[in-house]
Order: C-alpha cells, then sequence, then structure tokens
C-alpha cells in the first residue's frame, strides 16, 4: 500500500482521438512522488497528447485516468500569450496560485530571470519567456509537475542548468515529474522510468531497458541506442595516463 | 433627492460605469464585443415581451439574453457555422423579431429611439435600485469567479490543467453578460450597450502596463463617459446613449495622445 500514498497519477490503457483520428491509445503509465518519468517519442507520437490527458485538460478520453493530486504545476509546449492583455511577468507568476512575494522572488531566482519581473511579457525573448514558464510552474510548490519541452530555445549552458533544476526540484520538493524532451543525452541521466511513445506505447522502462529494445533502436536509430546506454555508467575500463585503455 | 431625473440618470450611469468597467476588459480580452453586440440586439426581444406580457423589462430581456446566449453554444456545437455567422444570425434575427413584434403591439405606445439609444428620463427610482442591487451582485460574482476567468483568458489549458474549472466560470461570465445589458438597457441603449463596454476598456488598454491597473482606469473612464455625457446630453438636448460613447471616445482618442507623448518621452 506505500506506493500507493506516493501515487500521484496513473493512466491505464488511455488514448484520445480527435476528428476520428486516434492520437494516441493504450497508454499506461504512472507518475510517483520524487520520481520523473520521461515521454520520448518522434513528432506527431502523442507525448504532448499524453500530457494533456494526464492533465485532464482532455476529458472525453478512452480507459481510465486517476490524479491523486490538485497540486500540479504545467509547462505547456505552445503557449501564445495575447497582446490585448496587460501582463508583466509577476502578474503571470499569480495566474493560477496567490503566491507571496518570496515565492515569487525565489522561483524567478531558480530559473534566472528575477531581472525580468516587471517587464512584460510580451516582450521576452522565447528562451526568457521558457525560464518565466517553468518559474511559474515550480513556484507554486506542486505535487506533480508536468513539463512539455520545458527547456526549448533555452541557450545551451542555460539547457543544462535548467535540467539540473528539475532534478534538483524533484529532490527537494519530493514532486513527481512527468517529462516531454527529444534531448535524450540531458534528460536521461536523471530519468527514472522512460516511456517510449509511437502513438502507443511502444517500450517503456528504465533509461537502461529502454535503450537495449529493439522497437526503440527501429524507431530512433542505433546511435540513440548508445546515447541512452552511455548513462547507464558501468565503469568496465580505467584510462592510464598516456590514454590507453585497460580494462578492469 | 431622487426626485430630479437628472440625479437619477447620474445615479444609474455611475452604477452602470463602475460594473462595465471590469466586464468591459475580459469583453476586450477574450475578444467578446460582437458577442455583446448580439446579446444587445436580442434585448430588443426582451423589452417586446416584458410590454406584452407585463414583466419587468431588466428580468426580460436577462432571460432573453441568456437564452440568445445558451442557443448561440448549442449552435456552436451542432453546425460548421464560424462563430461570426452565428452571431451575425442570431443579432439581426432577434432584432428583427423584436421589431416584428412590436409592429404587433399597436395598443402601446413605443419609444423605439429611447430604447435603441437609451433615454434619461425613463430612469425610475426602481430602476436605479435594479442598477445597484443587480450591479453590486454582478460584480461580487465576477470577484469570486476572477481567477479562472482570467487565467483561462491567458491560456487555457494551463487554467485546466491546474484546477481552476475554466469552464464553468465562462458560463458564469456568459450570464454576466446578460445581466449587465439586462440592466443597462434603459440607460445607454441596446445599440450602445457594447460600446460601453469596450471603448473605456480600449482607452484603458493604452495606458496600462498590467491588468488591474487595467480595470481601475477601465471604471474611471466609464465613470467620466457618464459625467460628461450626460452634462452635454442635458445641455445640447441629446440621447443619453450616444452622448455617454461619444465621451467615451472622446477619452480614447486622449489616450492615444497619451501614447504619443510617452513614445517622444522615452526617445
Amino acid at each position: 500500500m506505500s506506493s500507493n500514498n506516493n501515487l500521484l497519477v496513473k493512466l491505464n490503457n488511455a488514448g484520445y482521438q480527435h476528428n476520428d483520428k486516434w492520437l494516441v491509445k493504450g497508454v499506461s503509465l504512472r507518475v510517483e512522488k520524487g520520481k520523473i518519468v520521461t515521454l520520448i517519442g518522434p513528432n506527431g507520437s502523442g507525448k504532448s497528447t499524453t500530457a494533456k490527458i494526464a492533465l485532464g485538460i482532455y476529458k472525453k478520453i478512452d480507459g481510465e485516468v486517476e490524479k491523486y493530486t490538485n497540486k500540479v504545476g504545467y509547462v505547456p509546449q505552445k503557449i501564445s500569450i495575447d497582446w490585448t492583455l496587460p501582463l508583466r511577468v509577476r502578474d503571470f507568476m499569480l495566474l493560477t496560485e496567490n503566491l507571496k512575494d518570496e515565492s515569487i522572488n525565489e522561483a524567478l531566482s531558480l530559473t534566472g530571470v528575477i531581472h525580468l519581473k516587471d517587464k512584460n511579457l510580451g516582450n521576452l525573448s522565447g528562451g526568457e519567456f521558457q525560464r518565466v514558464l517553468l518559474a511559474r510552474a515550480i513556484s507554486k510548490k506542486p505535487e506533480l509537475l508536468v513539463l512539455d519541452e520545458p527547456v526549448q530555445g533555452v541557450d545551451f549552458t542555460g539547457e543544462i542548468a535548467l535540467y539540473e533544476l528539475i532534478k534538483k526540484i524533484s529532490d527537494e520538493l519530493n514532486c513527481g515529474i512527468l517529462l516531454i524532451s527529444h534531448d535524450l543525452h540531458t534528460v536521461m541521466s536523471a530519468t527514472d522510468h522512460v516511456v517510449c511513445l509511437n502513438g502507443h506505447v511502444c517500450c517503456s522502462g528504465s533509461p537502461i531497458d529502454v535503450a537495449k529494445n529493439n522497437e526503440y533502436k527501429a524507431l530512433f536509430g542505433e546511435q540513440a541506442s548508445q546515447i541512452l546506454s552511455r548513462y547507464e555508467h558501468k565503469h568496465d575500463h580505467v584510462h592510464t595516463n598516456d590514454g590507453e585503455i585497460k580494462k578492469n | 433627492m431622487f426626485d430630479d431625473f437628472f440625479i437619477r440618470a447620474l445615479v444609474a450611469g455611475l452604477g452602470v460605469a463602475l460594473v462595465t468597467g471590469p466586464l468591459g476588459c475580459f469583453v476586450v480580452w477574450r475578444r467578446l464585443s460582437y458577442f455583446g453586440d448580439t446579446l444587445a440586439h436580442s434585448a430588443l426581444l426582451g423589452v417586446t415581451l416584458a410590454y406584452s406580457f407585463e414583466l419587468n423589462i431588466a428580468f426580460s430581456v436577462f432571460i432573453i439574453s441568456s437564452l440568445i446566449a445558451l442557443i448561440l453554444i448549442q449552435l456552436q456545437k451542432r453546425t460548421n457555422l464560424p462563430g461570426d455567422a452565428l452571431l451575425g444570425l442570431l443579432a439581426h434575427s432577434s432584432l428583427a423579431v423584436g421589431l416584428v413584434v412590436i409592429g404587433f403591439l399597436t395598443f402601446i405606445r413605443f419609444d423605439i429611439m429611447g430604447l435603441l439609444f437609451g433615454d434619461i428620463l425613463a430612469v425610475t427610482v426602481d430602476d436605479l435600485l435594479i442598477i445597484w442591487i443587480g450591479g453590486a451582485l454582478i460584480l461580487l460574482v465576477l470577484k469570486l469567479i476572477w481567477k479562472p476567468l482570467f487565467a483561462s483568458t491567458v491560456n487555457y489549458e494551463l487554467a485546466e490543467a491546474e484546477g481552476l474549472n475554466p469552464d464553468r466560470a465562462k458560463a458564469i461570465f456568459t450570464i454576466l453578460m446578460a445581466a449587465i445589458i439586462a440592466i443597462s438597457i434603459k440607460m445607454v441603449g441596446l445599440l450602445l450597450i457594447t460600446g460601453m463596454l469596450i471603448i473605456p476598456a480600449a482607452m484603458a488598454r493604452n495606458i496600462s502596463d498590467s491588468p488591474q491597473k487595467m480595470v481601475i482606469y477601465s471604471i474611471i473612464g466609464g465613470l467620466l463617459s457618464v459625467v460628461i455625457g450626460l452634462f452635454s446630453s442635458l445641455e445640447f438636448n441629446t440621447s443619453s446613449g450616444p452622448s455617454i460613447i461619444a465621451a467615451s471616445l472622446f477619452l480614447f482618442i486622449l489616450s492615444l495622445l497619451n501614447i504619443k507623448q510617452s513614445i517622444k518621452l522615452k526617445n
């Protein structure tokens, strides 16, 4: 029963169709406290759809969704803010939750955009806006974080720092994270569970298991498989001073 | 104090402006100006029904406008017609039906101009009560649904994902729109109610950098429009509705000048 207390959201054979076309079908997964579950898969494989099913944005779905928390932080993949709204970063931070100023400052500092607090949302660059979105999602100290490509458009060093931040948040807040990402390198080092989608669940398991899976290899190619495996960290050899490899 | 028709009109107008300020901001943000127009056009039908069955005008208009809003939602679900075509269909057909019904009501003398453009002479003490009590209720409900309504205005999926129930907020907001039209029809007239909602809010948009400021400026703009409009209506013997709207247009133009100046200052 203890594992059930940690359960935040559970999809049981869930699917969603739009205009008679299945966007995704037969997805089962569970996100628990303190765990990072990553969805990978090619474009149009149903990653964002799966996230929206888990969040309850899509209501007419196939299968079942059980959500055990209402403290949710969401970073959508696409978001367009209308110019008709005069909205500063500080107003945006208060969108779904009444936060204290300290919490806002803390979150904005963590993602490195505290200096933008009084700027108009429409004047931010893509990467800056993405950092604000992430700050908004973590500021309410959610139990469940759903991050749909949270670092798109962020510069390279920022990307690494933000992924480290996401890992840190998962540890510190003990929140569950459902992450969607294309960047196999950065993600895999922190992920507990990988679900590989291609309209359905093509394979799932630990990063290592998925990397060895033949369907995964067929979908992503041999190279991607090697990327995943690299995070296995079996130190089966050492480098000598002259660069030679010495097997253990 | 309410014996004087002008004082009554002023008190009524100020009450209306207090409510149209914040509602108008949402109309601008959510791009609902034609939706507001449609509800307002259907109000004529509500007025004729009020006369036919001796109902309270505000009550009857509220019922008919809410009904039209419901029909619109159903039509959106069941047809493939674009939203603006549906709005036009409902607006003009309900206006036409309203006018046809007036034709049948030969036993009542109608002041059509008063209905379309507002008539300050027509405001009674009962109307004042309806405006101020109804207005207070509208503002109270708007305050209660503010968070989900505003969040879903910014982004529907964020609001839904983070548990704010935006659909319910939207439905309630539609009822509030019908209610504001019902209580303000005598003051502003049904052809110009949407102007009262949009123009002060548009003026406020020009000079605000946050949603709260926009709401406050929109209210102030509406109040000023009512005062300026009604005094000039008295002075020049013009209809109250057009005078108020013209005053709000004047403020809107002023707000444009303000933008130019601030750009100049920055350079």
